[in-house]
């Protein structure tokens, strides 16, 4: 008997001990996930915030260019061909000039437009590789591959190797990757133009939701007469706060650029379409934070004879108001990674000027990273990664406000 | 109280003024449009009515400037005048009778003003007034959610057959972009793209449920408060990442792997699979089934637990003969959410799970899903009257049914769930 008792404890305590063990695993592989994903995307973004290129003498001579108009391709072109590609023919010298990036003769135009000085001497310029080259120097190349499958020729990897003997070749931290907009190119495609888009679309989205959001809040909690309409509009509430943001892009469409004739791509547009899916997060955070101000204080002002919208509006309000800021930032955080109604409303045209108001054709970072995810171009993935961690930097930041003002002026009661 | 008096004379004179200028800017396109359209000369209408559009759209973009309608070279230098004119005279007319309306009610409301009259009472009267219209904003976008859905659904069904849409079993919605071109019509069957999303979701559920669950379990009954401070922000930021880097992690890391793995053992998995996407959004998925089932769990009464070890039974007993049928309708809840939200899913998918509408159950295989599909659909120029653009809105229209009855549903449960114990 007393054998059964001990070997059915024995059953029932490791039953104990493997229930336990679940929920231990099941937590570490959810936070193993979260580990894997962030670190893959550190690793794979390293690449991107370096980019190679070759310290090119470039002679300035007076003769060389007509003062006004300063032909800077040109002037690339030809101070590259100064360096011994040993080619005779137009299609070599071709496959020569595309080691280089395409946008090095708008970084000389802009060294020389800050400082005239320089013409009329000889100097030195960084002048940045192209993609594939600059590739080439961070992983070198599979020589296995038959030479029509690589990106680059014998030739090229000649000259590349040239370089390299010659000295001439360096490697430096890119500001590109935060200076610039999208581009074709890899090694000049930046971050900055789809950051403020994103900015703007957020400000529109703040601007739109906030007052929206806390004075529709404050009317459902204090002043809505008990009816079927007010139940009505909570179902609703909580409803849209679940609505897949896809539909709200439908909306925006259908809406906004169809009916009102909205400028497609803008971060109005943008901004319009983001506060409507905020607009229930904020609803429901400040009615949460108002009713958790304890109802002494209320009775309290309403029996010195304040009125209610006093009450409301001179002690409700400023007590609940951290409560109602940390909410408004998350539903702003939230917004700001959304992506998918942004693709509808066409804010995923390639912009290459960094939007300066709220009506400029712009994307959203979000929107770039998949944008660049889908490049077919290899030097892409890294520059994806780079733009998620940047995503995720940012995120970081807003959240952490929401927990310094939560943690700085919530009050306890 | 004078601010209260100069707030009622401003809200009373402003507040009707800044409706009508809502209504002016939501109708002004089209005035301008009218305007327009009876201008342009007949030559052009005779072009066709996409002519007319596309001249109508440009010409709305510059009508403000004179010099910019003329660069235009469509309307002659004297219609160009006369709708520069025409629309001189619109603007400056309704400047002139908002500033008219707005000084009247001023005058007005100015004029009720005494020493008897109870401003205050009537301001927090307007204010009111003011804050009820704002809570409508949430009714409001619901409704035109479904009005635009409904709108655009029904001229898909004028063009494509009710039946084939929810019963086909093709889909390719590719439609010839000029008239007449061979193959023009396409075929709108949407069955493969709801088992698409059908199979993800249930891939995304197979990890989330399990994972998510037994981590609530975890923290809400194992482990110490001070554990459960930590792990669960931590946990909750798997909901805070943007669902773009999941896509990108799918479609970079998760889908190769899962491809050059099942070639090692002998199967043909293609890049794009549907266990790619569902894996990495069941990934993303486990907060929102624990956070929920972990505040349910919480909740379920203290006696209970206490009575069932009272009688001897361990800890997982508890948990799991009492505690989890207890708490199982707030559970079911959590998980109906966390479905809605699977289906709802955007970027991952469109990154990893691919275009080709196969009729198929193989994890392994590409699948499509509506959310996948109204992207593809909708983004890059369209016209508007396609029936490819228009399926979009019938996808969208399906995927706001179904994600309404399951929020409505998990809802309900949940709150019947906390009436119980409270």
């Amino acid at each position: 008997m007393s054998k059964n008792i001990n070997s059915m404890m024995l059953k029932r305590q490791s039953a104990e001990k493997r229930f336990r063990f679940y929920g231990q695993a099941s937590l570490a592989i959810a936070l193993i996930m979260l580990v894997v994903i962030i670190s893959s995307m550190t690793y794979r973004s390293i690449p991107a915030f370096t980019n190679y290129g070759l310290n090119l003498s470039i002679n300035l001579s007076k003769e060389n260019i007509a003062q006004d108009n300063i032909n800077y391709r040109r002037l690339i072109r030809d101070n590259i061909s100064l360096l011994d590609s040993g080619c005779d023919d137009r299609k070599c010298r071709k496959e020569f000039l595309r080691l280089f990036s395409s946008g090095a003769a708008y970084e000389l135009r802009d060294t020389i437009e800050n400082d005239p000085s320089l013409i009329g001497k000889d100097f030195s310029k960084f002048i940045l590789f192209s993609d594939d080259a600059d590739l080439f120097y961070k992983f070198g190349i599979d020589n296995s591959l038959p030479e029509s499958e690589r990106r680059l020729n014998d030739r090229e990897i000649t000259w590349l190797n040239g370089f390299k003997e010659l000295g001439l070749v360096e490697k430096r931290f890119s500001t590109n990757l935060f200076t610039n907009g999208d581009s074709r190119e890899p090694e000049i495609a930046g971050v900055l133009g789809a950051v403020i888009g994103s900015l703007l679309t957020i400000l529109i989205t703040l601007i739109i939701s906030f007052p929206i959001g806390v004075l529709s809040a404050i009317y459902l909690e204090s002043f809505a007469p008990k009816n079927k309409l007010t139940d009505f509009t909570e179902v609703n509430i909580n409803n849209l706060a679940a609505v897949p943001s896809i539909v709200f892009g439908l909306l925006g469409l259908a809406l906004f650029i169809n009916f009102f004739g909205m400028p497609r791509s803008a971060p109005l547009v943008g901004g319009c379409v983001l506060s409507l899916m905020t607009l229930p997060v904020i609803i429901i955070a400040t009615r949460a934070s108002l009713q958790s101000v304890p109802p002494s204080i209320r009775e309290a002002a309403l029996a010195v004879g304040a009125s209610e919208m006093q009450v409301v509006f001179q002690h409700l309000l400023p007590a609940a108001l951290p409560g109602i800021l940390t909410g408004t930032i998350i539903g702003l955080a939230r917004a700001f990674g959304e992506s998918a109604p942004l693709l509808l409303i066409g804010m995923v045209a390639f912009v290459v000027d960094i939007p300066g108001s709220f009506t400029d054709p712009a994307t959203a970072l979000p929107v770039q990273v998949y944008l660049w995810a889908d490049s077919p171009e290899r030097a892409f993935v890294a520059k994806t990664s780079a733009a998620t961690l940047v995503l995720i930097f940012l995120l970081i930041i807003i959240n952490l406000a929401a927990v310094i003002l939560r943690k700085k002026y919530q009050l306890k009661w | 109280m004078p601010n209260y008096h100069g707030l009622f004379v401003i809200l009373s004179s402003l507040l009707p003024c800044i409706i009508f200028l809502i209504v002016f800017i939501s109708i002004d396109g089209f005035i301008k449009g009218v305007i327009i359209q009876n201008h342009l000369p007949n030559s052009l209408i005779l072009l066709g009515q996409e002519e007319v559009d596309f001249s109508v759209s440009i010409l709305r973009n510059n009508i403000h400037n004179l010099q910019s309608i003329l660069s235009l070279e469509i309307l002659s230098t004297d219609s160009a005048n006369s709708l520069y004119n025409y629309y001189f005279f619109y603007r400056a007319g309704f400047l002139t009778l908002i500033i008219c309306i707005t000084t009247f009610l001023a005058y007005l409301a100015g004029k009720k003003l005494n020493v008897r009259f109870d401003a205050r009472r009537n301001v927090e009267k307007i204010l009111k007034f003011i804050f009820f219209v704002f809570s409508i904003v949430a009714v409001l976008t619901t409704f035109g959610i479904i009005l635009s859905l409904i709108f655009e659904t029904v001229r898909f069904f004028s063009q494509v057959s009710f039946s084939e849409f929810l019963f086909g079993i093709h889909w390719s919605p590719q439609t010839a972009i000029r008239e007449g071109q061979v193959g023009s019509s396409g075929s709108f069957g949407a069955i493969p793209i709801f088992t698409g999303t059908l199979l993800i979701t249930a891939i995304s559920m197979l990890i989330a449920v399990p994972l998510g669950l037994y981590s609530a379990i975890y923290l809400s009954q194992y482990a110490r408060p001070k554990v459960r401070n930590y792990f669960k922000p931590i946990l909750e930021i798997l909901a805070g990442i943007p669902t773009v880097v999941y896509g990108f992690f799918a479609a970079l890391s998760v889908g190769p792997f899962i491809r050059s793995t099942g070639e090692s053992l002998g199967l043909t998995v293609s890049t794009e699979s549907a266990l790619a996407a569902g894996l990495v959004m069941g990934i993303m998925i486990i907060p929102y089934v624990s956070s929920l089932s972990d505040d349910v769990m919480t909740a379920v009464p203290e006696s209970l637990r206490d009575g069932s070890l009272a009688l001897g039974a361990t800890k997982s007993e508890t948990i799991r003969k009492v505690i989890f049928p207890a708490a199982l309708p707030g559970i079911v809840g959590a998980i109906l959410l966390a479905i809605s939200r699977a289906i709802g899913e955007t970027m991952i998918v469109v990154m990893a799970a691919g275009l080709a509408a196969n009729l198929t159950a193989n994890p392994l295989s590409a699948v499509t899903t509506v959310t996948v599909q109204i992207v593809t659909l909708l983004v890059g120029d369209q016209e508007f009257d396609s029936p490819k653009t228009l399926a979009a809105f019938a996808l969208g229209l399906v995927l706001f049914f179904i994600t309404l009855v399951l929020n409505i549903l998990a809802m309900v449960t949940v709150r019947k769930y906390r009436e119980r114990y409270e």
